[in-house]
């Protein structure tokens, strides 16, 4: 009886598992599905909607963010559902794939079709040619559209990506020593002064200031009238007031390539409050006792910074000043609105960008792409050899 | 003796200190107090003349026909003596200059003083025009009204929130869960995938624009906002991940493990305990990428390209320093209306931000 008992209780157990499980699968058809739904109707809503315009900009900031949440949580769901080998198989992967998949598409791939499109002349890939079937090779090669290295001949040998390289390397140089300097002195001045809190933040508010406002910041710094007329920008009014004639600094081309420094000045201007930051909160780690013990033998306040801070933190001090270099290889906006690369001003990102996309030569836009590319590869060997000497991992 | 030294040094810091701060500030604070000058003062003084200056300013208006002059000779007025050229010029005497304005035959003779002055016409119109859309009129120093075209810049605020917001959020989230898995799960690859991530951190994102470019043509995303935020995503993702790995990777394991214990998944643990742990890291990271997205230029430029009704701010600034490369009244408060909004988010988060970049930041 009592075998009889749990037997019929294993069968009806069996029974509700199967109705769970169908009630389960179900859903896990239905919701993701009603989600798909819910999504592609946000999408036609934005695409065709003459709502105002703000309840438009709310719409698409739910639908965007919202969306992506809900994707996560349906496949989440769908895969908790699966018998549990794999569901612990898959799982990581909802969670690391969306990841991979974005970063691989957006950039990890883009490096090997931009080298493919820096062999092939301004119109790309010829027809029936892609990087991902390599056997449609021959067809590539045969095809006048294959360039081989030419596109880097060609922009080597052009006078204006040699200015354009100079132009980098004077960047490099002074942008980023100056913003290193210019953080070093505040970082170390700030410490030992009261008003340490205003001043940080009053150096580091330019941060949030985007190139292209920076730009028009300080065009109005330079701005020229004839020397007849009130100056109206402020380093033409001092220098008249000093007695010099008015200059066009940043467009002054009798003095190129020294008015590329009235550009740099620029990015210094808005990265020095970032060096400083990390500067001062390493000068703050520096123990007390190694100070301590450095004025009881005697040494001076410029030897204590110079024999005891410094070295202390050049780790941090290199890192950032790479970190600055990087940014001031790809330096676009700023060029880009003052002048737009005239006066002798052109760098690799603004010859990049005219090449890919106002003369619409892919070939060379890919061509110089790559040669950013190349310059930044030693900072990445050495990010990846850190890595490796992490254990942890 | 000892004291003095200090006292001396703390005001040389001091001094040079200001000096720095002063040098930082100056550009903004001429942006900021120009754009509310009226479009004359703008262009006639500079911005510095609100504050108290000495500036010749005339008491006395003379006729040179009344008067009986002949400026072919030498000439005194007001017990000044000159000649044509010497007046023409202006001539000082203790307090006074005497200047002659216009030629010789139709000119007047200003009798001027030097006063202590301030020119404070502020105005709103800057900003009305910058803002709004329509047509709108202002009324010139002159007392005349004149009709200007807007520049309706509120549109470009709108779009540069619904670029910035999904693009600052979408990957957090899909970073955390990265994050989470790279920290906590074991799978295939792990390793390999992560040193992708790392390697990937300094990727010019130049390299990826014509490739993505062509994608997006080919999937209708060109000019669309979901291509944007993806694309910030793509460009923002990697730091992001490598910023919150290291960060989750280090909360306590117990804590985790008893929650796995008692039968939570790794949803739940990720959704009910992780996030609300992470909290400081997610919003270091976000204002991060909040301040990146917002003031972005040249992804705007390339994936949301030349429509006007989807141009963010940073693009529309632009277009107005080609078209009114010298209309400082328009380019003033436009740059103020683009600088607001992470100017707010800057000075009130950026405990957190500093934070974030003390966590490491190096951006492809």
């Amino acid at each position: 009886m009592a075998l009889y008992d749990s037997g019929n209780e294993r069968h009806e157990s069996a029974l509700a598992r199967l109705g769970a499980w169908l009630v389960r699968l179900a859903l896990a058809a239905v919701i993701p599905l009603i989600a798909f739904a819910a999504i592609y109707a946000g999408y036609i809503f934005l695409k065709n909607s003459h709502a105002p315009k703000w309840v438009i900009a709310g719409v698409a900031i739910v639908w965007g963010v919202g969306g992506f949440a809900v994707l996560y949580w349906v496949f989440n769901g769908i895969v908790e559902k699966l018998p549990g080998v794999w569901s612990e198989r898959l799982l990581p992967f909802v969670f690391v794939g969306p990841a991979m998949a974005i970063l691989t598409w957006y950039l990890a791939l883009p490096v090997y079709r931009t080298f493919w499109l820096s062999l092939f002349d301004r119109d790309g890939f010829p027809p029936g040619f892609s990087p991902f079937r390599p056997w449609t090779w021959p067809a590539g090669i045969h095809s006048s559209a294959f360039v081989g290295l030419a596109n880097y001949i060609t922009t080597f040998t052009q006078d204006i990506f040699q200015v354009a390289i100079r132009n980098n390397l004077m960047w490099i140089v002074f942008g980023s020593t100056l913003s290193v300097g210019f953080g070093l002195l505040v970082a170390a001045l700030a410490d030992r002064s009261k008003f340490e809190r205003v001043s940080k933040s009053l150096i580091f508010l330019p941060m949030a200031i985007s190139f292209v406002g920076a730009g028009v910041i300080w065009r109005f710094m330079y701005v020229v009238r004839p020397p007849n007329q009130p100056q109206i920008g402020l380093l033409n009014a001092i220098t008249v007031a000093l007695g010099g004639t008015p200059h066009p600094w940043d467009k002054w081309v009798d003095i190129a390539p020294w008015n590329n420094l009235f550009l740099i000045v620029i990015v210094i201007w808005l990265q020095a409050g970032f060096a400083m930051v990390l500067f001062s909160a390493a000068l703050k780690g520096i123990p007390e006792e190694l100070i301590e013990a450095g004025r009881i033998d005697g040494a001076s306040e410029l030897q204590i910074f110079f024999r005891i801070m410094l070295p202390y933190i050049m780790g941090t001090i290199i890192t950032t000043w790479t970190t600055i270099v990087i940014f001031t290889l790809k330096i676009f906006d700023v060029v880009w609105v003052m002048t737009g690369g005239q006066y002798g001003t052109h760098v690799i990102a603004t010859l990049f960008y005219r090449q890919s996309f106002t003369a619409r030569n892919s070939g060379m836009g890919s061509a110089i792409a790559i040669v950013l590319l190349l310059a930044v590869i030693p900072v990445m060997i050495y990010n990846l050899k850190q890595f490796r000497e992490k254990e942890a991992f | 003796m000892k004291k003095r030294r200090k006292w001396l040094s703390s005001g040389l810091i001091n001094g040079a200190l200001v000096l720095l701060v002063l040098l930082w500030s100056v550009p903004t604070f001429g942006l900021f107090v120009s754009s509310f000058r009226t479009r004359e003062d703008i262009q006639t003084s500079g911005w510095w003349t609100v504050f108290p200056h000495r500036e010749w300013q005339t008491t006395k208006t003379l006729n040179v026909k009344e008067l009986g002059l002949d400026p072919n000779s030498i000439m005194t007025i007001e017990g000044v003596q000159g000649d044509f050229k010497q007046f023409r010029k202006g001539i000082e005497k203790g307090n006074k200059r005497i200047q002659w304005v216009g030629n010789k035959r139709l000119g007047r003779i200003e009798v001027q003083e030097r006063k202590w002055t301030v020119n404070w016409h502020f105005t709103l119109d800057n900003y009305k025009q910058v803002l709004f859309g329509r047509e709108m009129e202002i009324t010139t120093a002159k007392g005349e009204t004149e009709t200007i075209p807007g520049q309706d810049m509120t549109q470009a605020f709108l779009n540069s929130l619904t670029v910035s917001i999904p693009a600052t959020i979408i990957p957090i989230l899909i970073a955390a869960f990265a994050a989470y898995a790279f920290a906590w799960m074991n799978f295939p690859a792990r390793r390999l995938m992560f040193i992708l991530v790392v390697g990937l951190l300094v990727v010019p994102l130049q390299i990826a624009l014509v490739p993505i470019l062509s994608d997006y043509n080919k999937l209708g995303l060109n000019g669309t906002f979901l291509g944007i935020w993806l694309a910030h995503t793509g460009f923002g993702l990697a730091l992001a991940i490598y910023l919150l790995y290291n960060y989750i990777s280090t909360l306590p394991r117990e804590m985790l493990e008893s929650a796995f214990i008692d039968g939570a998944s790794h949803f739940t643990v990720f959704v009910r305990l992780v996030l609300p742990l992470s909290v400081s890291a997610l919003a270091s990271f976000a204002i991060f990428q909040f301040l990146w997205v917002w003031n972005d230029y040249l992804v705007a430029l390339v994936f949301l390209g030349n429509d006007p009704t989807n141009k963010v701010v940073t693009q529309r600034l632009a277009d107005l320093t080609g078209t009114f490369g010298n209309a400082w009244h328009i380019l003033t408060a436009g740059a103020f209306v683009t600088m607001v909004l992470p100017l707010i988010v800057f000075i009130s988060l950026q405990r957190y931000f500093v934070r974030g970049l003390l966590a490491g930041s190096i951006k492809g």
